[in-house]
């Protein structure tokens, strides 16, 4: 209620049924509506407003230089038989599904070490946190390319340990692991809210069990695994979307093609080549509400399974 | 800070329950156990940062010598990549490519900082009709991947002329429409104690006064990670500038390098490197001297890298 005051001393002891308090309620919404007047325009004009055409727009035939023409659900119809579309799916469910539990693995893993080491852990945390911030970039893109090229960095190391290697970014089989150890290497961000979630962990609970004589595989199950999995269940929903929407890297690594043999074809490098290569804007429209459905229901997926995995402090589960 | 870990505290916790006698073993358990952990995060520190280093040697060796070295040390060190780099492309300097994103860095930093800012006091401190409506919506738009919008986005601003400018790119930074930041200000501000700007209501200061005097100097911590968030993922951003630009005088680094790609033969890297190099600079400077603000911020409210 103290929240309602305006300016005048007097609003504020006035009665909630008073004229004042509605006079002062009313200044208090005009108030808000012009702070939040930007938002509410970039939100109508930017977000909102261009969702709703390209609702529109997936159900036209549309270039840009001519006006869309209604075509009802083929462009969705063409999705399917589109093996170029079928293949960039293929390509971004296996970055998905398989590079960020990696990802993730290696974060938690790496997180799990630093919470154990005695010393330096604040510089180890920050360096190891550093590629998270470049790691997206064109300039990466192009070091991770030239590192993978026959005869590079990645095949000199790898032979010398034993396991002869020719070349990584021209053989289709092996872009994809690539892709997954570019993205892996910028584990820093999630093991970052990894250590934060590992720290409020009360001792009390690993000293119980030390003193009931649990090992320290059992007690990472029974404490860690439930303690964190508000955490882990934040990571993993903000690490997939983020895997869905990969670009840079994709463009440069394939020449901005997706290639060789489709190998690297992400949905959202497809999604350009379609709506700005080929200016097939509805089809592109098209494709990008398959993706939010997508993207959407595995939101849902994640938020309804969660409540059987995810353990909340205070409940009882 | 005690960084002891939980397993150790709670072995030495044991010892003491069960005497002395077995302490100086277990210590030296620990010891060993200390050093092997060492040994492991200074081998995940290595790979880590591997392609960092030896990007930045190799841009110090020539052309022919970068794909098949791994050594971090350049036999013959020099600058000739980077005169090449600075060179610039098809009769664009490379300063001009570095200046554009110098400009569309600041001004995403300005413009996000300020309306964000903003919007999150509207959320935080204002009791307006529909508040919970839209700020439920406005955290929905976290979720929303960004290729529902691409294509409608891009036809308004087509329409509107506006292609080949910088607004398309700016526009949204100085409405707020990057939600993290919005959110990030208003969990701050939640965090202000309410006593701080009520006394001031109380003694007659309007909202626009509340939030100029006393809420915009208590949140410096806040518009610290912010601008730096806003500066890197400006400065890095590779899509926003490839759909809207197309005047090579225009291009901020990320573009001019794919050019750099397209232009030069693919194993012509050691020009591309040492522009990568510089394409980075910043962003490697930015961490070094906030590093703290970074991992923090990524800490308590989740960032994206």
């Amino acid at each position: 209620m103290s929240t309602l005051q305006t300016g005048q001393p007097r609003g504020i002891l006035s009665a909630p049924a008073s004229p004042d308090y509605r006079r002062a309620r009313r200044a208090e919404t005009r108030t808000g509506y012009a702070f939040l007047a930007p938002w509410l325009l970039g939100f109508f004009v930017l977000t909102a407003g261009p969702m709703l055409a390209s609702l529109y727009l997936a159900f036209t035939d549309y270039n840009l230089f001519r006006a869309p023409e209604w075509i009802g659900l083929d462009n969705f119809r063409q999705l399917f038989d589109d093996p170029r579309y079928l293949q960039s799916v293929k390509v971004t469910l296996v970055y998905v599904l398989v590079g960020t539990p990696i990802k993730l693995a290696a974060a938690l893993a790496v997180a799990l070490l630093l919470n154990n080491a005695l010393r330096g852990q604040g510089f180890y945390r920050s360096a190891f946190y550093a590629p998270s911030l470049i790691g997206a970039s064109v300039s990466i893109a192009i070091v991770w390319k030239a590192m993978f090229s026959d005869g590079g960095v990645v095949d000199l190391g790898l032979t010398g340990l034993g396991f002869p290697s020719e070349g990584w970014v021209g053989d289709p089989s092996k872009t994809m692991p690539m892709m997954i150890l570019l993205a892996t290497w910028q584990f820093g961000a999630p093991m970052v809210i990894f250590l934060a979630g590992l720290k409020q962990v009360p001792r009390e609970l690993y000293e119980a069990a030390a003193v009931d004589g649990a090992g320290s595989l059992r007690r990472f199950w029974s404490i860690t695994v439930p303690m964190l999995s508000p955490v882990i269940f934040f990571n993993l929903l903000l690490e997939t979307i983020n895997a869905f929407q990969v670009f840079a890297s994709a463009y440069i690594i394939s020449g901005g093609q997706g290639g060789p043999a489709g190998s690297t074809l992400f949905y959202t490098l497809y999604l350009y080549i379609r709506g700005f290569s080929d200016f097939r804007m509805g089809y592109a429209s098209a494709m990008a509400w398959a993706l939010a459905l997508v993207i959407g229901l595995i939101t849902l997926v994640m938020f309804r399974t969660s409540n059987a995995w995810v353990h909340y402090s205070g409940e009882s589960k | 800070m005690s960084t002891a870990t939980s397993t150790t505290t709670a072995a030495a916790l044991t010892d003491d329950r069960r005497g002395a006698p077995r302490r100086p073993r277990r210590q030296q358990g620990a010891l060993g156990r200390s050093v092997l952990l060492h040994a492991l995060s200074l081998v995940i520190l290595a790979v880590a940062l591997y392609p960092v280093l030896w990007m930045l040697v190799s841009s110090l060796k020539p052309t022919d010598e970068i794909v098949g070295d791994a050594s971090l040390v350049p036999s013959d060190a020099s600058f000739d990549n980077y005169r090449t780099a600075l060179a610039g492309i098809g009769g664009v300097s490379a300063w001009t490519f570095a200046w554009n994103s110098l400009v569309l860095a600041v001004l995403s930093v300005i413009g996000t900082v300020l309306s964000s800012a903003v919007t999150a006091y509207a959320f935080a401190r204002i009791q307006f009709a529909g508040r919970k409506v839209w700020f439920a919506l406005m955290i929905g738009t976290l979720l929303l991947p960004f290729h529902v919008l691409i294509i409608p986005q891009y036809i308004v601003f087509q329409k509107l002329g506006l292609v080949g400018t910088y607004v398309p790119l700016l526009i949204g930074k100085f409405l707020a429409a990057e939600a993290f930041f919005v959110f990030l200000m208003v969990q701050f501000m939640r965090n202000v104690p309410r006593e701080l700007d009520e006394a001031a209501r109380i003694d007659g200061c309007g909202h626009v006064r509340v939030f100029s005097r006393i809420m915009l100097p208590l949140m410096r911590p806040a518009i610290i990670t912010s601008s730096i968030f806003a500066f890197i993922w400006s400065w890095n951003d590779f899509l926003g500038p490839l759909l809207y630009l197309n005047d090579p005088q225009k291009y901020p680094l990320p573009l001019a390098l794919r050019l750099f790609v397209d232009q030069t033969s693919v194993s012509d890297y050691g020009a591309m490197i040492a522009m990568s190099v510089l394409a980075l600079l910043p962003v490697m400077l930015f961490f070094l001297v906030f590093q703290r603000f970074l991992v923090d911020g990524v800490a308590t409210q989740g960032l994206k890298g």
